[in-house]
């Protein structure tokens, strides 16, 4: 009898333990993985100013014919599921398609230097896109991205004719295939986001920035301008950097280095 | 001086309905346009992440700022103690209204989302001068109409100098507001300047006023009312005054900005290098909207007759378009200046457009939106003047102006 008991209890024990097992298998990838970046909300809390999410933009880094940071934004917010409609010219169609960043090539007038970089959306501190939108639909979050609420956008394009970077576009065609991290709709303005949905799922990261280092590039850092200690502060204070159209005032969350 | 009488439109039926068909058919084909790029979007238009208010954009605006200087003979008479003008100041209320109705719903239909109509109304921030405009449209027709009926309905006549004074002041308002979503543009080299504010009161005292007088001088011949040459002679002064306004403060514009050289680029753009653009501006905006009908208005020959007033009026209204066009949508063809000192060589793929300017060709939908939303504004004011007494019976000089009477031997 009492063998049979132990016996019991042996097996209890044992299914315990596994049990126990399977539980922290499943739930220690989370524990484990979450908690070094304890900052990040669960996204049922509200953002809070204790970030700034910005980039450094080393354009000294930024290779001529790279574009893995355009294509990376455009298979992370669907952009490459934009279809152009029958029958559209091809170029007219570029510059009516979203565009959320694009590399650009400059060349110095005097010199004749060549500088490349990418340009999105500079996530100002004072957008003029946010004091314009009627509707409140181009706002700022307290972590300071700027974005717009596709519930409230009524299609004017204000923004974009105030915006001082070309960073918005406006969806001129029917969307048949979207993302449900990135919904799209004909009618309403959208830009860069920095990758919001990663962040609010506590991944400190963007697609175009990830893209760049995967390239060996490290042209991009993003981080959070309020952490001194962050790699995006340090970066900063190691190498002077510039705001572009800096006349404006607008103090913006992508700052560029070289030019 | 005797005391006024107003009567309905008095046109034969056949023409006022044929009149009312033609109207209906442009709307009819405005509509159409409209829900044809509603539904497919914007890409069928000439409109682009570059260019993004096109030729919708250019007869709303025209349209708004001119429903504002429509106002404005109605103004002079109440506010300024004109009685000459008197008699004009209820076709005056009516054309303002009806231009404002047009011209917004050129706007709201150009709009990516026309549904979403509801959420412009009942959702603000306060901080865009666009939702400031919102009020200041809105306001503007309810003013006005308050105002028809101080001058409409004896029991309201004491009303008329309060009411007309804040309809003025209120007008005055609305066209700064227009003129300033432009001008507090800050990232586009055209704008970010407050003279666009004043430019644009101007500006609409100007084409209102153009507006009014076509409209004035139709309706007028259609049932054989007669207009005085005193009368006559008062308008065209009024307008002459107004087009050398516009063409003062055009000069101040462009000399604010010709003293930077950082707008070296826009002003060579506009004023030498910008084809299309530069053509509309001198062509449109400055010779047939400026010197040819200030030419008109001060011969001593041609300033006589109706018909050249009339093309002078027409003339005006050409320019105005022309000066829209070149504001609106030249200065977005410009390129937005964010490198200075450098040459962009490439801005994303290939046909994405950045430091070079930007091509715009107007699509037909989007050109009979703006006419359907002339058409709308001429309606109103068809059936206005055939179905209420806005028209009075004799703008002959001995009937309006007392001295008028004195002098002439009748």
């Amino acid at each position: 009898m009492n063998h049979e008991t132990e016996s019991m209890n042996q097996g209890r024990r044992d299914f315990l333990g596994a049990a126990a097992g399977v539980s922290a298998a499943a739930v220690a990838p989370g524990v484990f993985l979450h908690t070094p970046v304890a900052n990040a909300a669960p996204r049922t809390d509200p953002v809070t100013d204790m970030h700034r999410w910005g980039l450094l933009v080393d354009t000294s880094k930024c290779a001529d014919g790279c574009t893995a940071c355009v294509d990376a934004c455009d298979s992370e917010n669907g952009l490459n599921l934009q279809a152009k409609p029958h029958g559209q010219d091809e170029l007219k169609w570029e510059n009516q398609r979203a565009v959320w960043i694009r590399k650009v090539k400059l060349q110095d007038n005097l010199t004749g230097h060549v500088t490349n970089l990418p340009l999105m959306c500079q996530h100002c501190e004072h957008p003029p896109c946010v004091d314009v939108c009627p509707t409140g639909a181009s706002f700022k979050r307290a972590d300071g991205i700027v974005m717009v609420d596709r519930h409230t956008c009524i299609g004017c394009r204000y923004c974009m004719m105030a915006c001082p970077y070309k960073a918005r576009s406006f969806i001129h065609e029917q969307v048949d295939h979207k993302l449900t991290r990135a919904p799209r709709g004909k009618g309403c303005v959208e830009s860069c986001n920095l990758c919001a949905h990663r962040l609010d799922n506590g991944d400190i990261s963007t697609a175009c920035a990830e893209a760049c280092s995967a390239e060996g590039h490290q042209a991009l850092i993003f981080g959070d301008l309020k952490d001194p200690m962050g790699p995006l502060r340090k970066a900063l204070a190691k190498t002077p950097s510039r705001q572009i159209r800096q006349d404006l005032g607008l103090n913006t969350g992508v700052r560029y280095a070289g030019i | 001086m005797k005391r006024i009488v107003y009567r309905e439109w008095l046109l034969q039926p056949q023409r006022y309905w044929g009149l009312l068909a033609i109207l209906a058919a442009v709307i009819a084909i405005g509509g159409l346009s409209a829900l044809y790029m509603e539904h497919h979007g914007h890409w069928v238009t000439g409109m682009t992440n570059s260019v993004v208010w096109g030729v919708p954009h250019v007869f709303a605006v025209f349209l708004i700022i001119s429903a504002s200087g429509a106002l404005n003979v109605a103004s002079i008479g109440t506010v300024f103690d004109k009685k000459v003008y008197k008699p004009l100041g209820r076709l005056s209320g009516l054309l303002a209204v009806a231009l404002l109705i047009g011209g917004l719903l050129v706007l709201v239909l150009d709009l990516g989302r026309p549904d979403r109509l509801l959420v412009a109304m009942t959702t603000y921030n306060f901080s865009s001068i666009f939702a400031w405009n919102i009020f200041l449209y809105s306001g503007f027709a309810a003013i006005v109409i308050g105002y028809l009926w101080t001058m409409a309905e004896r029991k309201g006549q004491y009303l008329q100098k309060p009411v007309g004074t804040f309809a003025f002041l209120w007008r005055l308002a609305l066209t700064t507001g227009t003129g300033s979503i432009f001008g507090f543009l800050v990232g586009r080299e055209a704008y970010d300047t407050a003279i666009l504010a004043p430019l644009f009161v101007v500006m609409s005292f100007a084409y209102g006023l153009a507006i009014y007088m076509l409209v004035l001088f139709y309706a007028f011949d259609a049932d054989g009312r007669p207009i005085g040459p005193a009368m006559l002679k008062r308008l065209k002064n009024l307008l002459g005054l107004f087009i050398a306004a516009i063409l003062y403060f055009t000069l101040i514009y462009h000399l604010t900005k010709l003293y930077g050289a950082k707008n070296d680029g826009i002003e060579t753009f506009l004023l030498i290098s910008g084809g299309l653009y530069t053509g509309l501006f001198w062509v449109g905006w400055i010779l047939i909207g400026g010197l040819l009908p200030l030419g008109i208005i001060y011969h001593p020959e041609l300033s006589q007759r109706r018909d050249w007033i009339t093309a002078a009026c027409g003339m005006v209204i050409v320019g105005g378009l022309a000066a829209m066009y070149v504001i609106i949508i030249g200065s977005q063809a410009y390129p937005q200046e964010m490198f200075p000192g450098y040459n962009v060589i490439q801005f994303g793929a290939p046909g994405d457009i950045g430091g070079q300017v930007a091509p715009y060709s107007p699509s037909f939908p989007e050109l009979l939106l703006g006419l359907g939303g002339v058409g709308i504004a001429l309606l109103i004011t068809a059936v206005g003047v055939r179905v209420l007494q806005f028209l009075p019976e004799s703008l002959a000089d001995r009937d309006v102006d007392p001295h008028a009477s004195a002098r002439s031997p009748a």
